[in-house]
């Protein structure tokens, strides 16, 4: 462990990019690039880490622990295992990638930025915090940068859309808040690591409900609402259906550039959640209610990629596809979670499905970003058009545009050789032995997935080519350097998972140890 | 270890490389592409030659199969490993699979000569080997997956081409997704084989997934009803290999496969990749005929993989009977012949199923390319009551395609008769049932029928019957370009390859006649013998087996080739005697039609319902709470204002003239906060700094 305060630093740094750019102000080249400039210095940093970081430890490393409201028993306590690592590394390649989406944003470029920067820091504060005050003052405040967002630069309903997304969220959390001031008014602890520690030892609920009765609630019911409350904060931000409703319509009006922040970096921190909090500390209350888990994961599954089916615009295309592919990742928590303790034979797929369950959210996070990514392109050359039959036979005039999104398609539709398919196969390996029938029936999703994504290739690249798109330009020079290191990155993690799993690996076996309800 | 066993990666890397370097390739670098691809293969045929020999030098009688396994993921506390194989099996198909590829690719040179994408499509073929040899030289179920569905990926990427036609990107489409319907089965099939087992490793010392020790176990725990893991397991994985074998109720996709250029439907839907399915039954048949010692009848997974194997080819064999499109008819032949290894794997076992996997590869090659040749030669026509009399244009095309004819039809002593002949045999001996062998044999009467039908109408009659070449539909973009008019013979490039495979097309099945069967012998890693004692007992069954085909053959020589067929429109012979059945069979039992209208519209209430549900369901839900939080709120809000403000006002009215003050600082502007924010967090700093100090 070093002593430098590496976390500190990372989630400092973002912020001060943000007050450099609105310093700066008017010059809108200047603040592109320098905004630019700090993301990638961001990006190096947190590089810097991974190299630093022991992946033979599943503990957590770069910790900082200083007292910060004694009297409350709030530390500021920061610190990543190979999850949090992960998902720091995952935002700090998510943030060019929007930044490099937006580029063509004209309006308020400083303010645009800056909030992107901010978003960034709350991000990284919530990825590291390990004090409950203390993460989920990063965990509300991104909304709020989230909002300006959507709201200032959003399309023609960004104005509902901004403001649905804000309040379904805040109910979620405050839904949070409330269980864990009930925890904390009995244990007087919001440290993560304290309440796991207890949680797995079973004394935080017989503790918490030794203090607290509320009406005629008997106690079995307020220790399921206790959990519920935290259950919603993190199945709206996933989103688990049918706590979903937000998010086609947060996702289709942002900007895509924000909406690649939202889908690659901010959707992780539901089921971050799920990992580091919902999964150790109320893991007792998950097995109690877990064939409705288990079902709802599968209705997120199906249903939305069914949804997706349905979709004419490509932005709430990938919006629901977006939730299906995260769905495997709770299908996948929902099924450790039910075969709990110390049953031997089935530890190696609990392996299988975590490792499965990290590698989807850092691969969904990549793979969506570059779809949306592609998404922002097609629309700065259409004019704004996204609709599925606006197109049709793109890949005669734009044959590179067409290949390098096609690598992006393919790699959402899970194709092996490419980065979605070794943590797809972990995630089914594993939950398959675990529950049977209900990963038996997510496959539908597979399925249904291949079907979306073939239909907007037909649809957007093959067939005849429609007069209107006669001189739709190929992808630029400059487009194409920004792209090719994120599609390289896909095959990269495609033929080497090492390169993800060796440092998350140490921590999945950790995480599948502390299980012991 | 064996230098050619420590590298046998190099037999699918070569081509991979290839690939790479042409998808970086310009446009116009025809040479280089066409180049890079023919020589990777051409040093890749090279060293399967060398695996090959390697594997005949271990000599007969050695059982072990050469593995070399490396280490890919880390996943708990075990590393995850993928690896390959050199045995008799691998060892063929490589051959096999080089040196057919080979040979297309060469033909393909002369096939694809006027396409502008012509580097591309080299580009898709040296992808497509790669991922073709992976899967044969595989020895992890998870490896042979992957490449698998890369294999996939170039057949969808193949077929659609010619992407601009809305019908090629619909067949690409379809079979990407027919295929992977049963792939999904196979998912889960290799998820639960991962779990029993605890290894996807096929050879690992005595460790792997289908050896002995592992298959005790799967053989001792019975799932579902009654069943023993092996069987479900191996049912699972079967639903894959139906898929990509085209085996009925998953053959729609490969007719339609025929949208791609013909050259890809040689190689990819009709020698090697549709036998990739054949070749993953062969792969784990020790799972699929694992069983409890006691127990001598066949699995229930080889009994099912029989009887659909033994359907698909009947069903395949029909339909042919009344197609017009010369790539169809071969298409559904395919289909058929797919269904005799399949019954050929579940009734005799590897050896004999993969025999006919290799003579196939060869004579379908051969007919495909042969079409090709005709079909170039009358200018994109496909439809064969256009054709005719094409024996005196078209001399070597003509002959080679009477070679694959024959070879296909199953006439002694081509290469189809032993192989097929082997099939029927061990058919006959089948314990359970011999329905399978009446199937089996029926279908080679309509094969012979068929084929002689196709032949008789494309090479005998008038010449060039009159072609409607401009509106018709299935003309290939790159034979129209060339703009002849009258039936000419194709360029050497394309008629060299013709030649050579015509030679393995008539010579083939010596290889593993009944009197010497050595193929075999090499395949099961037996002793061969020359022996006539096999060739007697096989005697009587090739008599009849020959009858069937002449019957055949007679009967298609009756029905079309007395009078010369001299006009397009004229109504088929059969369809002038049973209109009605002739349709049927002419739209393929209607069975596109039927998934029409079930699964696939299924599929889309399920999308609109799905749809449906989100924006009534669910948010309505969500807007019934909002909305009566804001009746409430605006409740709130009335009494708040009527009752309770009213003495308020006057007071408030000092404090709001101060707040007017302070809202000069609240403009309302979220630059100026952020702004005041920054500077603020600034001075905060200092100050903080300051005292630190301090």
């Amino acid at each position: 462990m070093s002593s430098f305060p590496c976390i500190t630093l990372l989630t400092a740094l973002p912020i001060v990019g943000a007050i450099v750019l609105l310093l700066l102000g008017g010059n809108k080249k200047l603040v592109r690039w320098t905004s630019f400039g700090f993301s990638l210095l961001i990006l190096l940093m947190a590089l810097a880490m991974w190299h630093q970081f022991d992946p033979a430890s599943g503990a957590l490393q770069f910790q900082e622990r200083h007292a910060w409201i004694p009297a409350l028993n709030i530390e500021y306590r920061v610190g990543v295992d190979g999850l949090g690592l992960l998902m720091v590394l995952l935002s700090a390649v998510v943030v060019p990638i929007s930044m490099a989406a937006s580029w063509k944003i004209e309006e308020r470029v400083s303010l645009y930025f800056a909030l992107m920067l901010l978003l960034q820091a709350c991000l990284f504060g919530a990825f590291t915090a390990l004090n409950f005050v203390h993460w989920f003052t990063f965990w509300e405040l991104s909304l709020v940068p989230a909002f300006f967002l959507i709201k200032i630069w959003g399309g023609p309903k960004r104005t509902p859309a901004a403001t649905q997304f804000l309040v379904y969220t805040m109910v979620g959390s405050v839904a949070m808040l409330l269980s864990f001031l009930a925890i904390y008014v009995a244990t007087n602890k919001f440290d993560f690591v304290e309440l796991a520690q207890m949680a797995q030892s079973g004394q935080l609920m017989p503790t918490v409900l030794s203090h607290i009765s509320v009406g005629r609630i008997t106690a079995h019911h307020l220790e399921l609402l206790i959990f519920a409350g935290v259950f919603l904060g993190f199945a709206v931000k996933v989103p688990l259906i049918p706590f979903h409703t937000w998010l086609p319509a947060t996702y289709s009006e942002a900007p895509t550039g924000t909406t690649i922040l939202l889908t690659g970096a901010m959707s992780k921190m539901g089921v971050y959640g799920f990992l580091r909090i919902l999964l150790p500390i109320f893991g007792i209350q998950m097995q109690q209610v877990l064939t409705p888990l288990l079902w709802l994961a599968v209705a997120t599954v199906v249903l939305s990629t069914y949804a997706a089916l349905a979709q004419k615009d490509l932005k709430r295309i990938f919006a629901y596809s977006s939730i299906n592919h995260l769905g495997y990742c709770l299908l996948a928590i929902f099924a450790v979670a039910k075969c709990s303790g110390g049953d031997a034979g089935l530890i190696a797929e609990k392996y299988a499905a975590m490792n499965g369950v990290l590698l989807q959210m850092f691969n969904h996070g990549l793979t969506a970003a570059t779809i949306f990514w592609f998404i922002a392109l097609l629309e700065q050359r259409s004019g704004g058009l996204r609709g599925l039959n606006d197109f049709g036979g793109l890949r005669k005039v734009a044959p590179v545009f067409t290949g390098l999104m096609g690598v992006a398609l393919f790699s959402s539709l899970g194709l092996p050789g490419l980065n979605g398919f070794i943590g797809e196969f972990l995630i089914f390996k594993g939950s398959f032995p675990l529950v049977k029938w209900a990963t038996s029936i997510s496959v539908i999703g597979l399925l249904v997935t291949a079907i979306v994504i073939l239909g907007v290739i037909q649809r957007v690249f093959s067939g005849p080519l429609h007069e209107k798109w006669a001189t739709f330009p190929d992808l630029t020079t400059g487009e194409r350097v920004a792209l090719v290191p994120v599609i390289t990155l896909m095959f990269v993690l495609g033929l080497y998972p090492q390169l993800v799993l060796g440092v998350i690996n140490s921590s999945v076996i950790q995480m599948v140890h502390q299980l012991k309800f | 270890m064996a230098w050619i066993v420590r590298n046998l990666w190099l037999i699918p890397a070569l081509p991979l490389l290839a690939g790479g370097i042409i998808a970086l390739a310009k446009r116009s670098q025809r040479v280089l592409a066409a180049s890079l691809a023919i020589g990777s293969m051409a040093v890749s045929f090279v060293l399967a030659l060398i695996a090959f020999a390697h594997v005949l030098s271990l000599g007969y009688g050695e059982h072990a199969k050469e593995v070399a396994n490396i280490n890919w993921f880390q996943m708990g506390q075990v590393w995850v490993q993928v690896g390959w194989v050199l045995d008799p099996l691998t060892a063929v198909m490589l051959v096999m699979v080089t040196f057919v590829g080979s040979l297309i690719f060469i033909y393909s040179i002369g096939y694809m000569h006027d396409d502008e994408n012509f580097t591309r499509f080299f580009c898709f073929l040296a992808l497509f080997a790669a991922a073709m040899l992976g899967v044969v030289i595989s020895n992890s179920l998870l490896l042979l997956f992957m490449c698998w569905e890369i294999m996939g990926l170039t057949s969808y990427l193949l077929i659609g081409f010619w992407f601009h036609k809305p019908s090629a990107a619909a067949a690409a489409k379809k079979a990407f997704i027919v295929t992977r319907i049963g792939d999904l089965g196979l998912f889960i099939g290799m998820a639960w084989l991962y779990a029993q087992t605890g290894t996807l490793l096929f050879f690992d010392a005595g460790k792997g997934c289908v050896e002995p020790s592992a298959l005790s176990a799967l053989v001792s725990h019975t799932t579902i009803f009654g069943w023993t893991l092996s069987t479900a397991i191996g049912l699972l994985i079967f639903c894959g290999a139906a898929g990509k074998s085209g085996q009925v109720p998953l053959h729609v996709w490969l007719p339609d496969a025929m949208e791609g250029p013909t050259p890809v439907s040689a190689l990819i839907h009709a020698a090697t990749m549709v036998a990739a399915g054949v070749f993953l039954i062969a792969r784990v048949y020790p799972l699929m005929a694992a069983q409890v010692p006691s127990v001598l009848t066949p699995t229930l997974a080889l009994q099912v993989v029989t009887w659909v194997g033994a359907i698909t080819a009947v069903f395949a064999s029909l339909i042919a009977v009344a197609q017009w499109d010369i790539k169809r008819i071969l298409a559904y032949s395919t289909v058929a012949q797919l269904g005799y290894m399949m019954m050929g794997l579940g009734v005799g076992g590897v050896s004999i199923g993969m025999f006919h996997l290799i003579t196939h590869a060869f004579f379908k090659a051969l007919l495909f390319l042969g079409a090709g040749s005709v079909i170039h030669g009358c200018s994109g026509e496909q439809d064969i009551r256009h054709m005719g009399g094409l024996k005196k244009s078209m001399r070597v095309t003509w002959l080679v395609y009477t070679a694959g004819t024959l070879a296909l039809c199953g006439v002694v002593p081509f290469a189809g008769f032993w192989s097929k002949d082997e099939i029927l045999h061990s058919a006959f001996a089948f314990s359970l049932t011999r329905v399978p062998f009446y199937l089996g044999a029926f279908g080679a009467l309509l094969t012979a029928f068929y084929m002689t039908r196709q032949y008789i109408y494309v090479f005998f009659g008038t010449t060039n019957r009159p072609a409607v070449h401009q509106d018709f539909k299935h003309e290939e973009p790159a034979a129209i370009e060339h703009g002849h008019h009258s039936p000419h013979e194709s360029p050497a490039v394309m008629t060299v390859p013709l030649v050579v495979l015509s030679v393995f097309a008539v010579l083939l099945g010596f290889m593993g006649a009944p009197f010497w069967p050595w193929f075999q012998s090499f395949i099961e890693g037996a002793p061969v013998a020359f022996s006539a004692a096999p060739f007697m007992e096989a005697l009587p069954l090739m008599a009849v087996s020959s009858m069937i085909v002449l019957v055949g053959i007679g009967l298609g020589w009756a029905l079309y080739g007395r009078r010369p067929i001299t006009s397009a429109t004229a109504p088929d012979v059969l369809e002038a005697a049973q209109p009605q059945v002739f349709g049927v069979l002419n739209h393929a039992f209607y069975v596109d039609a039927f998934y029409k209208a079930t699964f696939v519209r299924l599929n889309d209430w399920a999308a609109a319902i799905s749809d449906w549900f989100d924006r009534w369901v669910w948010s309505g839900v969500v807007q019934v709470v909002s909305y009566s939080t804001l009746g409430f709120a605006w409740f709130d809000n009335f009494v708040d204002t009527n009752v309770v403000n009213g003495g308020f006002d006057e007071g408030c009215e000092t404090v709001s003239r101060g707040g007017k003050l302070l809202s000069l600082l609240q403009n309302g502007r979220a630059q100026s906060y952020l702004r005041m924010i920054g500077l603020a967090l600034i001075v905060l700093v200092v100050i903080l700094l300051w005292e630190a100090r301090a």
